[in-house]
Parts: C-alpha cells; structure tokens; sequence
C-alpha cells in the first residue's frame, strides 16, 4: 500500500466531484425548468416563457459542456485512482453505470436536436415534445450513478467467501437500501438548486436595474418550483434520517455528535467539539429520536457502539449543519415570496430582499457540494461500506500528487472560461434587445 | 460465439465508431483553426460548425460507453490499465476537457473567439496522439509486473519506434479521414470552395497515411514477433483494406462520388481495425491478461447484454433521428435552416 497515494487518491477524487457536481446538478435540474418553462409558454401562449426556456437552454450548453467533460474525466478516474475497487465493483455494479451511459447517450442526442431546431417545425408542440428525453435522460443518468453510490454506502446483491465474490445478482445491487432515498434526495436538490440559482440570475438583473415584466415572471415560476423542491428535500431528508438510523448508525451518530446509545435523543444543532465535550450547541429534545424512528422516546445507537478504526470523521457534523441549514432558509425565502406575492405584499420588491434571492443561488450550490462531503466523508473509513477499507481500493501509483495539481489547473481554467462565456452571452444580448428583434422577426406585436 | 467474443466484438465496434467520429470531429477542429491562420476561414467554417453542433456530445458518449462497457464486462481490466495507465490516460482527459468545453466557448460565445477556437482545434488534434499509447501499451512489453502490481516503464514507452509510429499513425488517420468526411458534406452543401479546400486536404493527407500505416507493420516485426505473425494471417483484411484506400482516393480525385467515397474510407479502417482486434485475440494485455481470464460473472454478463440490447432499441431510432435531421437534411445541411437555441 502506497500511503501518499491513498491520500492523492482521495483528494484528487474530491477535487473532481466537487467541480463536477457544481454542473452536474445544474444539468440534471435545468432541463426540467426549460421544460416546464416551455409548456406554460405554449399553454399559456406567452412568448415571454418560450423567450425564457429559448435563453436557459443557450445558457446550459455552457455549463452541459463543463459537466460533459468532467464527468468523463471522473469516469475514468474512477478506474485510474481505484483500479481494486472498480474491479471488485465492476462485478456487482456494472450494470447500472451502463445505464447511465444510455441515459445520458440519450439526452445528448436529443439536446443537439433541440438546439438546433429551433423554428424549424411547423408546430411549437413538436419541437417542446423533444425536451421530455433531455429532461428525463438527465435525470435518469443521475438515478443511475446515485445508484452506483449508494451500492457503496449499502453494499448488497453478492457473497465473499474466502475473498472470493460468489452469488452475484446484479439487480439486488441496484435495489439496495440506500437507493431510494439517495436518488430522491439528489433529484429533488438538483430540481431545488437548479431553481434556485436561475432565480438568482433573475433577482441579479432587476437589481441591476432591468425593469422587464420578464424578469419577474422568471422569477414568480421560479419560486414557486423552488418551493416545492425544497419541501420534497425536507421530506426526503427526514427519511434519509431513518434509512441513517437503521442501516449506517455511525454515519448518523457521527453528524450529530452522539455519542453514547440512549433513549430520548435531542438533535444538536451547531456547536463546537472541545476535547471530545460539545459546547454552545442548540439541542432541540427528542428531535433526533424523532428524525431516526419517528418517536420521541426511541433508542438512538451512538458512536460507542463502535471501534475506533470504523467511525467516520467528527467535523461532518458542521456539514450537516450547513446543509440543513441552507436548506431551511431556501425553503423559508420561497414560501415568503409566494405567499407575499398571493397576498400582495410589496416588501419582496424591495432591494434587500432581491439581495436574499440572489445569495440563494450561490447558497443553494454550497449546499451540494456540503451535502455530498458528509455523505462521502460520513462513510469512511470505507469505500464499499463493510466490505473495503478506502486504502485497499487505492491505486499504487506514485504519480497522483501532480495529478492532482494538474487537474486543479484545469478545472480553474474551466471554471473561469464557463463564467466568462456566460456573463459575455446575456450580457451582450440582453432580453430586451432579443424580444425586439423577435417583434422584429414575427412582424406583429405579439409581446 | 462465446459471451467473451461477444462482449469484445460489441465493444470493439463501439470503440471503431468512436474512432471515426472523434476523427471527423478532431480533424474538424484542427482544420478550423487551421484555416483561422492562413485566413481561408471565411471559406469552411461555416460547413464544419454546421455539422459539429448538434454532435459533439455525442461524440464524446460513444468514448464514455466504451470505457464503461469494458470495465462492466471485462473487471479486471479496471485493475490492469487502471493501475499503469494514470499519467497517460490523465493527460488525455485534460485535453479532452478542453477540447470539449472549449468548443462549445467558441460555437456559443458572440462575437467569434478565435484563441478558443485554436485552443480547442490544437487540443483535438494531441487527443488522438495521447489516446494512441493505450494501444501501443495493450500490445506488451511496457508493463512489468512489481510485487504482484502491474507498473508502467515509461522511458521504455517514450523512446520506443514502435509507440511513436502508432501516434504519427492515428494523427495522420485523423486529418484524412476528416478531409474525406467533409469534403463530401461540403459537397453536400454544394458550397463549392469549400469542397475544393478539403478535396485537396483529403489527398494531401492521402500519401502519409500509407507511410504511417506501413511504417506500423514494419516496426511491429521488431516489436512483438508473436503478433506481428498474427496480423500477417491477417493478410486478406489487410489487402481489402488497401484495395478500399486507393478506391477512396481514386473517388476523391475524381470530385464526384464523394458519398461513395466516404462509404469506401469508412470499411477501409473497419477492415483494418477489425483485422488488428482479431489478430490481438484473445490478449487484451498482451500478455498478462486475456478476454477470458478477466471476464465478469454470468449474472453480470447477461444483466449486461439485456441492458445493452434495450439501450439499442432506444439508441438506434434516436441516432437515425439526429442524422436525418442534421446529416441527410438539404436544407440543414445547406444552411438555409438554421434556427439554434
């Protein structure tokens, strides 16, 4: 075993996802919000909709280019920093990351379609009918590869005997018990996110002073979506909790810093760990017995059931924190918003509020990447949970301390070059310009 | 037919269809930026963004399903190639990472950027370059075999004729085989100059093609006996193969059946590649690992080929979808339809 390796292997892994998921979450979400932005356009025969879906699919090129190209790479990372792993996995869970390869071979072809013909059908109907594969090939490649992840928190479907792996069954695998809750917690934050930062998008220009009924339009569809997305990631994050409990304890344990099994657990919020005592923590009674067995008085399992070599880093817990945190208020700003604009009330117009709306895309997407650390840091030491310690999957190469710095030269060149073409795109054609010249195109004031 | 020969053959045909594409896509590229600097760009970039938007995805899936697909059906190879192949594989995918996303900068972003384009046209072009290694690797001899782990003899790899012969070769096989392809679609387009700059390219890159591709065999004899023997059994598909590349350019020279033309390339490196992965059989690393020592378990295999012929009823309608709208489509092809997002 090759320590430094490991640890490369690690962060180099890290490094990628982290990049990845940034865009990878925006192309699972964004094409439902084309989508459904496009149907209330044609339903409703609003231009400004069609405009709307037309100007976010431009947009999602950029950021589908980035998430193309680093999916591919972590792809073959996988086999290049875990060459023990993906042959051990490879037996057991091939069958769903070869779906995801179709899903998303899916949503390619029907999103070059898409873009390309724009105008070209007679009716709008066909041409909206070919975001229904994109949006579902997108989320269907992000069902399958969470299923691959979840296989490794819940390893099932095979036997070791003797280190051997005996009585494969490769759907089992697939329906492990961290897959539903890990597929619908991950649509419905990708959906919530997506919603989140293009809301953002909208709040930045009516700050900046574009007074377009446009804008709030976007913005209105926008919260809404939002706000039902988030309800769901609660609900699903309630869940999520359960599966914690029953399944992988020490990942639950460990975020909320519990540490000895006992009845009547109170759910600490925030905090700070000083030698091994937690202090200025918020503890709300019986909560986390509730969040584990929906019952106040249940039994939680805390970390001393443990051994030390399996209990997964303390500082997961100031993730969970983050996460939850940013989730509640993104649920709480969309619910003020819709409820503020049924009741009429005008403070959402105000500048400080669009300030809010516009921090809840950026907040929305650290609460990803902060989400995945703890449902990645949260089980190690492991790489297939009770099955293969992280080290053991590791490559052997002694070259993945430059990798790493390699790739982080390329995702900052990535990363500032997507900025830079998308902040160019909008801002030298901003929305009224395009609706003139379509007024222009169509020869009637249609707008 | 074995589920082994199966699983290869499928994956080998996947791995041609991405060698063609990526070929046309690479060459596009680099002709494109090509042309940025000697100022003919006014002529033929309008064909080959034309047909490279609504693609480039899909180009770059056929190359995720072949790498996923192998380690699906054939573990073991994650472990091998996975282990040795980490600084060469890693460049590859640093091109491709901006290659990829700097296309998309260059078709998206208003107001033509023309250091993106050269950035993304020089990074097609080493893609091939970079890739190539794999192969020359599969054939032996570079890995040795530490304390039970496979490691890689790089200084071996890099001064070895024969490795180098297999990159000039697939850089060579990049321009023509683009030149060929879009000297049809510009026909096609019936954009006149256009056809004329890449007839010209496709025979310009003609003659070193067949240097490259003989220098190849000439090397493999000093390199690996064993197959070298092999492909001369061979001989037949090989043969065909040449017969297909003088048909090819006798078309092209002739200027006018540059459809049939594009037909004759296409089997003229189906042929050869198929010879090639046939006489590699059964070694997928020569000589540490066959097809059948690392093939997954029954379950696996047959879950595979179950999702692989339900993924094809949903793939094939959509590719014939993508070509008749975008490939065999007049008015798309010749620019009078062309309404994107």
């Amino acid at each position: 075993m090759n320590e430094s390796a490991v640890y490369w292997s690690r962060m180099l892994t890290e490094l990628t996802l982290s990049f990845h998921i940034l865009y990878a979450t925006i192309g699972v979400g964004v094409p439902l919000m084309i989508m459904i932005a496009q149907w209330t356009g044609y339903k409703n025969n609003d231009e400004h909709y069609i405009l709307l879906a037309r100007r976010w699919a431009r947009g999602f090129v950029i950021t589908v280019a980035v998430g193309v190209v680093t999916g591919t790479a972590i792809g073959l990372q996988l086999s290049l920093l875990w060459p023990n792993f993906m042959q051990l996995a490879g037996q057991v869970i091939a069958l769903p990351l070869f779906m995801e390869t179709f899903a998303f071979f899916f949503e390619a072809i029907f999103l070059g379609i898409y873009l390309y013909t724009w105008d070209r059908f007679e009716s709008q109907k066909k041409h909206m009918l070919l975001l229904i594969p994109v949006a579902i090939g997108a989320s269907m490649s992000a069902v399958f590869i969470t299923i691959v992840n979840s296989f490794m928190n819940a390893p099932q479907g095979f036997d070791m005997v003797n280190g051997e792996l005996v009585n494969i069954q490769p759907v089992l695998a697939m329906f492990n018990p961290a897959m539903p809750t890990k597929v619908a917690h991950v649509l419905a934050t990708a959906y919530m996110t997506s919603a989140f930062v293009l809301a953002a998008i909208a709040g930045f220009l009516i700050l900046r002073g574009s007074t377009h009924i446009y804008h709030k339009k976007a913005l209105y569809l926008l919260m809404k979506l939002g706000l039902i997305f988030s309800i769901a990631t609660a609900l699903i994050g309630d869940f999520s909790g359960k599966y914690l409990a029953e399944y992988q304890p020490e990942k639950l344990a460990a975020a909320e810093w519990h540490f000895e099994t006992g009845k009547d657990v109170p759910l600490v919020l925030f905090g700070k760990l000083e030698d091994g005592e937690v202090k200025y923590a918020i503890k709300i009674p019986f909560a986390l017995s509730i969040l584990a067995h929906n019952n106040p008085r249940a039994e939680v399992i805390g970390l001393d059931q443990f051994a030390e070599e399996d209990v997964p880093p303390l500082y997961i817990h100031y993730l969970f924190d983050i996460m939850v945190s940013i989730g509640m208020l993104m649920m709480l700003v969309s619910l003020i918003y819709v409820v503020a604009k049924w009741r009429g009330w005008q403070f959402i117009y105000r500048k400080w509020f669009y300030w809010i709306v516009v921090a809840g895309g950026p907040l929305s997407l650290l609460g990803i990447e902060v989400g995945w650390w703890l449902a990645e840091v949260g089980r190690q030491p492991w790489i297939l949970r009770g099955v293969m310690r992280t080290a053991e999957g590791a490559t052997t190469s002694g070259q993945v301390d430059l990798m790493f710095l390699l790739f982080c030269g390329v995702y900052l060149v990535l990363g500032v070059g997507s900025m830079v073409v998308l902040v160019r795109m909008f801002k030298k054609n901003p929305i009224e310009r395009e609706i003139a010249e379509r007024q222009a195109e169509k020869g009637g004031d249609i707008l | 037919m074995t589920l082994e020969v199966l699983g290869i053959s499928v994956l080998w045909l996947f791995l041609f269809g991405y060698v063609i594409i990526a070929s046309i896509d690479f060459g596009a590229g680099f002709f494109n930026a090509y042309s940025l600097l000697n100022g003919k760009n006014h002529i033929i970039t309008d064909i080959i963004s034309r047909y490279l938007s609504p693609v480039w995805e899909v180009t770059n899936v056929f190359l995720v399903f072949f790498f996923v697909g192998i380690v699906g059906f054939f573990p073991q190879t994650a472990y091998y190639f996975g282990t040795v192949l980490l600084v060469p594989v890693s460049i590859s995918i640093v091109l491709l990472c901006i290659r990829g996303s700097y296309y998309a900068f260059s078709a998206y972003s208003p107001g033509k950027n023309t250091s993106y384009a050269l950035t993304y046209g020089l990074a097609g072009l080493l893609i091939p370059a970079s890739f190539s290694v794999v192969f020359a690797i599969s054939s032996g001899s570079f890995i040795e075999m530490k304390d039970g782990a496979p490691t890689l003899d790089y200084w071996k790899l890099y001064t070895s004729p024969f490795a180098w012969s297999i990159v000039v070769l697939s850089i060579v096989a990049v321009l023509y085989i683009s030149a060929v392809f879009l000297t049809w679609y510009a026909d096609k387009a019936r954009d006149k100059e256009a056809t004329k700059l890449m007839r010209k390219y496709a025979l310009v890159w003609a003659a070193p093609l067949m240097i490259a591709a003989g220098g190849i065999i000439y090397e493999l004899n000093f390199f690996n006996k064993e197959l070298f023997a092999r492909m001369i059994m061979m001989w037949p598909m090989f043969a065909a193969s040449g017969i297909l590349f003088v048909a090819t350019v006798y078309l092209v020279w002739q200027g006018k059946h540059y459809g049939a033309a594009v037909i004759t390339l296409i089997s003229q490196f189906a042929l050869a590649f198929f010879a090639y992965g046939i006489a590699h059989y059964p070694y997928l690393l020569y000589p540490h690992l066959t097809i059948y020592d690392s093939f997954t378990n029954k379950a696996m295999a047959i879950a595979l080929v179950v999702a692989f012929v339900l993924g094809l009823l949903l793939l094939i309608p959509s590719l014939y979808l993508l070509m008749k709208l975008f490939l065999f489509n007049k008015d798309y092809v010749r620019g009078e339809e062309d309404h994107h997002a």
